[in-house]
């Protein structure tokens, strides 16, 4: 099984340093931003974005967490899943700019849950995506608007997100085929 | 998961991942639109051998909350008064095709026979069976008394020396039951206080201290006191002699209240007879947890039919 480095921790850096001014410009600043991130690796990408933002701009960006377990439309198809808490900043998002982050897109239905998860939760003005990683393999008209590093990939293939938050270093890494087919089944295929 | 019968099969892990995921489903009820699409599609039969009104409407409320289609049925009323078992009651309603039956009986041992048997292949879910268990009540009282202890900071945690003590017909509760083996799988100590004729003759296998004065008990200042109601309905011989001594001994007085501690709290898992096992004073105190045990029922039983009702295989959970 051939695993290939593709980002090193600097390059994650840079790409979220620049997803951040991005998020800025095509925002015209930070008024009325929210940050989402989509367990698990996606809330502490949120919350490195919110931390650059917040530097650049002296000020606090709201940040919280969005399970989308339970709106997922693949619940049936795996073992039961745990879901983890969503937390909303407190304002809210009504009439705000949600930013949705998150760290593999790839057939696009976690993304589709999300938008759902969101409809419950309230009605901002914009939603947009963040992501740090598109590997292709869309199954829904859904793109990013931020994206870190474009991958081509093999459906075969397996992209790992290590953030050192949780996996104790920063890298993304794809894993050549010959791995278990079930990373193709998922969204994400990592995380 | 792919029943849920009995407390006795849950793991502290288990126990611990179903109060968490109710905490999630408790913060459903708070948001713009209280309800989830995760069960579009199922149908969840109640099905209720037995009068029940919270139990039966708590259900309900759960499945609805998470879109899943509702069917229920009672058996007043119903082809069991002409005498229709619960095999064929029960295959009936599965031809209807329902993904989950909640089952609450009069016979002990009829959820696991009903799982067990074959006769059915939609999750069972024990809403009550005679004497026997009632695990859906024993985790939302697990769950009431930790978010009171904990609040916000409840998730994860189990109920390592928490001393919870439970007064009253313990012989014919299943409430105590499911109470017993969950709460001393998630580390409380259990202490039972009842008259001699309402323990149960293998209570030295229990998990609990047991005695017969519920004053000392209250001396003893335990976190949480529940409160058994005397059910009429099982009494077919004289357990105590009549209703004013069992609430001079084993009521929750107004005045054995005062005594308390001021951070115990009160449970009751309804429907109360006031004046009886417990008074007004403590039902509608600030300590008492009654109304909380309601609310916090209907996030348990989302969790549960969550648990049972998704994934694809029996192996997880």
């Amino acid at each position: 099984m051939a695993v290939r480095t593709v980002l090193q921790q600097a390059d994650i850096q840079r790409a979220l340093t620049r997803i951040s001014h991005e998020i800025l410009e095509s925002n015209r600043g930070s008024d009325d931003l929210v940050l989402l991130g989509i367990p698990t690796r996606g809330v502490m990408l949120a919350e490195r974005i919110a931390g650059i933002i917040g530097s650049l701009e002296q000020r606090d960006i709201p940040v919280g967490a969005l399970d989308v377990t339970m709106y997922r439309d693949d619940l049936d198809r795996h073992p039961t899943r745990t879901p983890s808490p969503t937390r909303v900043p407190g304002a809210g998002i009504d009439g705000r700019t949600v930013v949705l982050v998150d760290d593999v897109l790839y057939s696009g239905r976690t993304i589709r849950a999300a938008l759902d998860a969101i409809g419950d939760l309230g009605r901002p003005r914009a939603v947009r995506l963040a992501v740090l990683v598109d590997r292709g393999h869309r199954e829904l008209p859904i793109r990013a608007d931020f994206v870190g590093k474009n991958l081509p990939s093999a459906a075969a293939e397996r992209v790992n997100v290590r953030l050192a938050e949780i996996d104790g270093d920063d890298s993304v890494a794809i894993e050549g085929a010959a791995v278990s087919d079930t990373a193709a089944a998922g969204d994400g295929g990592a995380a | 998961m792919k029943h849920l019968l009995s407390t006795r099969d849950l793991s502290r892990v288990d126990a611990v991942r179903i109060l968490d995921l109710a905490e999630d489903m408790a913060d459903v009820a708070t948001r713009a639109v209280p309800k989830l699409p995760t069960l579009r599609g199922k149908t969840v039969a109640n099905l209720f051998f037995e009068d029940s009104t919270r139990t039966r409407l708590s259900f309900e409320a759960a499945a609805k909350r998470l879109s899943a289609e509702v069917i229920t049925f009672s058996a007043k009323g119903s082809s069991v008064s002409k005498g229709e078992s619960l095999k064929d009651t029960a295959q009936t309603i599965a031809a209807m095709g329902v993904d989950a039956v909640v089952l609450r009986h009069p016979a002990s041992g009829a959820a696991a026979t009903l799982a067990g048997s074959g006769w059915i292949d939609a999750a069972v879910v024990n809403a009550g069976d005679g004497t026997h268990e009632h695990p859906t009540q024993g985790l939302l009282d697990a769950y009431s008394i930790r978010k009171r202890l904990h609040g916000a900071g409840s998730r994860g945690r189990d109920l390592d020396g928490v001393r919870v003590t439970i007064v009253g017909d313990i012989v014919h509760s299943r409430v105590a039951r499911s109470n017993v083996w969950l709460l001393s799988t998630l580390g409380a100590e259990v202490s039972l206080v009842a008259p001699a004729t309402l323990l149960p003759g293998s209570i030295e296998r229990w998990p609990v201290t047991a005695g017969h004065d519920l004053d000392a008990a209250i001396a003893a200042r335990p976190d949480a006191l529940m409160m058994l109601r005397v059910q009429a309905e099982r009494m077919t011989s004289g357990f105590f002699p009549n209703e004013r001594e069992y609430a001079r001994e084993w009521g929750l007085s107004a005045e054995r209240f005062a005594r308390l501690g001021a951070d115990t709290m009160v449970l009751h898992p309804g429907p109360m007879n006031r004046g009886l096992e417990i008074s007004s004073a403590a039902a509608d105190s600030a300590r008492s947890v009654v109304l909380e045990q309601v609310t916090n029922g209907v996030s348990i039983r989302m969790a549960v039919l969550y648990l049972v009702l998704s994934g694809n295989d029996g192996t997880d959970a």
